[in-house]
């Protein structure tokens, strides 16, 4: 016998679970997308057990056998100090594992409310922001960097500071567009009409639309936290020794390229993976994230 | 077209005395004595002092800033805390192989990414456009001294074919060009193809189509020149990855130019060094840019009209 119960119609699911399930659906659509996802897996698991996954210590020194080439003992080969260069690789991940989520952490802690702020009142506070953001950007890719490296200091530390300092201009940019195109709409005027704060309405209402850009930003913004950090330290200017750290392996092992190629090969590729595997997913990420992709 | 010459220019102004600005004021930033900092740790109290009055450390702010600045436009940027020369003389030294890298990384770049975004955009989802596409995605992941190094293993200590360092002949240039334009050429392959595809498809390619005209008539006359608009615009936003990739491609072929005067700078606290180079790099940048933007109003009409 039919109940009340029983003929009334389901309730419909909540509109952010649908959402994202629309999202992931079209992510794993993307061959590209899952071979980034599949590379960041890896290398975030090798991060987060590098002590377990290492099979050696990264900074146990073995001169007598330095620069020795691949082997069933060393897979990778040892560097000039004689250290595994698998477990130092393995031990980079999680210093650019660190290095990403600072730098990460510092553009989006920064830019996001900048540009939020900015977009959301105007006037002299957006000219005078937008001006000292065309004048960061005035500053081009990594010198802006190295500029504040040389304010700050050498040291790794010193970097992840700067390469998130650096990354601030494009969040406040983008947040900053999307709350200009959000300002006028319907939903914040009727938000104003029923009495919200300003700074609710920004943090409640503007702010979770902008979420899928921020996202995007931060997984492309990690993979160049990465190669700016590994520049510096290829420089001489970011991790010291003997920090594992993928640009400053590099840096010291370039002279004994001719002797041990290994050496300068595996850290490059390391980085290379890295920053594909975060390309990869942040455009996949970008495209599912866009309706206009979805069929 | 000149009222909108005049915009951008005067726009420019105001970045151009906040760069300057920038520089003015790292030093004044780095704890300790800024006429210290400036003349050396090794320096005398006298080199000191005459440091301090030349940088009228007891004036306001402002003065300091419209010094440094008067000094800069006449060229003066101090001495080297180092070799003790006039700083004008080692950028003028090294200026000149900054530039050449850089056109030749650029000339690289063009050649190579507009010839592989063509070829690609006219077999699409093909194995030549699979494969060109996975070659850009490559070289848009490897970093730019990682390539270089690569590229030193395999042409200057494998096969021999191309030096590594020296500056004496144009030979020398080559692996450094082809270090700096690679991730810019990959950059320009995927946008040429994404170009050239979207041009293919439009009304007047079909007409030219329809009218018999030679396919190789079609791309070389009608939508290669409409497919360069936006890789024009992609040229002007690479160059300052360009000019940054120079400071890199410089330090891994030990090319002496500013880049790698800027890092030994800092790595050796020569800031008067350190403040001319940054300045000279960024002011290039912002002048480069404002170029990209006029040229890209005298090729598409539309934009001084918006």
């Amino acid at each position: 016998m039919a109940t009340a119960e029983s003929v009334a119609p389901a309730a419909p699911e909540r509109p952010t679970r649908t959402r994202a399930r629309m999202v992931w659906t079209q992510f794993r659509r993307s061959r590209a997308g899952l071979i980034g996802l599949g590379i960041l897996v890896l290398f975030l698991f090798s991060g987060l057990f590098a002590s377990r996954l290492a099979p050696r210590d990264p900074y146990e020194i073995m001169l007598e056998s330095g620069l020795k080439k691949p082997s069933a003992e060393y897979w990778l080969g040892q560097d000039e100090l004689g250290r595994d260069l698998l477990s130092r690789i393995i031990y980079g991940a999680r210093l650019s594992m660190v290095i990403g989520v600072i730098a990460v952490a510092i553009g989006v802690g920064f830019g996001v409310p900048i540009g939020a702020l900015s977009g959301y009142f105007g006037g002299w506070a957006d000219l005078l922001t937008q001006r000292v953001i065309d004048i960061m950007l005035a500053f081009p890719g990594i010198l802006l960097a190295i500029v504040l490296v040389a304010v700050l200091g050498v040291g790794l530390p010193q970097v992840m500071v700067a390469v998130g300092i650096v990354s601030i201009p494009t969040y406040a940019r983008l947040v900053r567009g999307q709350v200009l195109a959000m300002r006028s709409q319907e939903f914040v005027d009727a938000a104003r009409a029923l009495g919200a704060t300003s700074s609710r309405i920004i943090w409640r209402h503007v702010l979770p639309n902008t979420l899928a850009v921020i996202i995007v930003q931060s997984t492309l913004q990690f993979a160049s936290a990465i190669l700016a950090a590994a520049a510096l330290g290829f420089l001489g200017l970011g991790a010291q020794p003997p920090a594992a750290e993928w640009g400053s392996m590099l840096s010291n092992a370039r002279q004994y390229i001719r002797l041990a190629p290994h050496s300068v090969m595996f850290p490059g590729v390391a980085i290379m993976l890295t920053v594909l595997g975060f390309n990869l997913l942040g455009d996949a990420v970008r495209d599912a994230l866009d309706p206009r992709m979805r069929i | 077209m000149w009222a909108y010459i005049a915009k951008r220019l005067l726009l420019a102004i105001p970045v151009v005395l906040g760069v300057a600005f920038v520089v003015f004021a790292m030093v004044r930033v780095i704890p300790g004595d800024p006429a210290q900092i400036m003349a050396g740790e090794a320096a005398t109290e006298e080199f000191v002092e005459a440091i301090r009055k030349d940088m009228g450390l007891d004036r306001p702010l402002l003065t300091q800033f419209a010094s440094f600045v008067g000094n800069a436009l006449r060229g003066d940027f101090g001495r080297s805390v180092r070799s003790k020369a006039p700083v004008t003389i080692e950028l003028r030294a090294r200026i000149p192989n900054t530039i050449s890298l850089t056109i030749a990384g650029l000339v690289v770049a063009v050649a190579v990414g507009v010839s592989a975004g063509v070829i690609s955009a006219i077999r699409p989802y093909s194995l030549i456009d699979a494969a060109v596409m996975l070659v850009a995605l490559a070289g848009l992941s490897m970093p730019v001294f990682w390539s270089g190094l690569m590229l030193i293993l395999v042409f200057a200590v494998w096969l021999g074919w191309l030096p590594a360092v020296g500056t004496d002949t144009p030979v020398h240039l080559i692996l450094p060009a082809v270090t700096l334009g690679m991730a810019t050429a990959a950059i320009i392959a995927r946008m040429t193809r994404s170009s050239m595809l979207e041009v293919l498809r439009s009304d007047y390619i079909r007409t030219a189509r329809a009218k018999g005209l030679a396919e190789q008539s079609v791309i070389n006359r009608h939508a290669f020149r409409n497919a360069l608009i936006p890789v024009i615009t992609v040229v002007g936003l690479q160059m300052g990855t360009l000019l940054s990739g120079a400071v890199l491609t410089e330090s891994v072929f030990a090319w002496p130019g500013i880049g790698r005067l800027l890092v030994e700078g800092i790595l050796t606290r020569d800031y008067p060094l350190v403040q001319a180079s940054v300045l000279v790099v960024a002011l290039a940048f912002v002048l480069v840019n404002l170029f990209v933007d006029l040229l890209y109003a005298v090729v598409d009409p539309r934009i001084h009209y918006e």
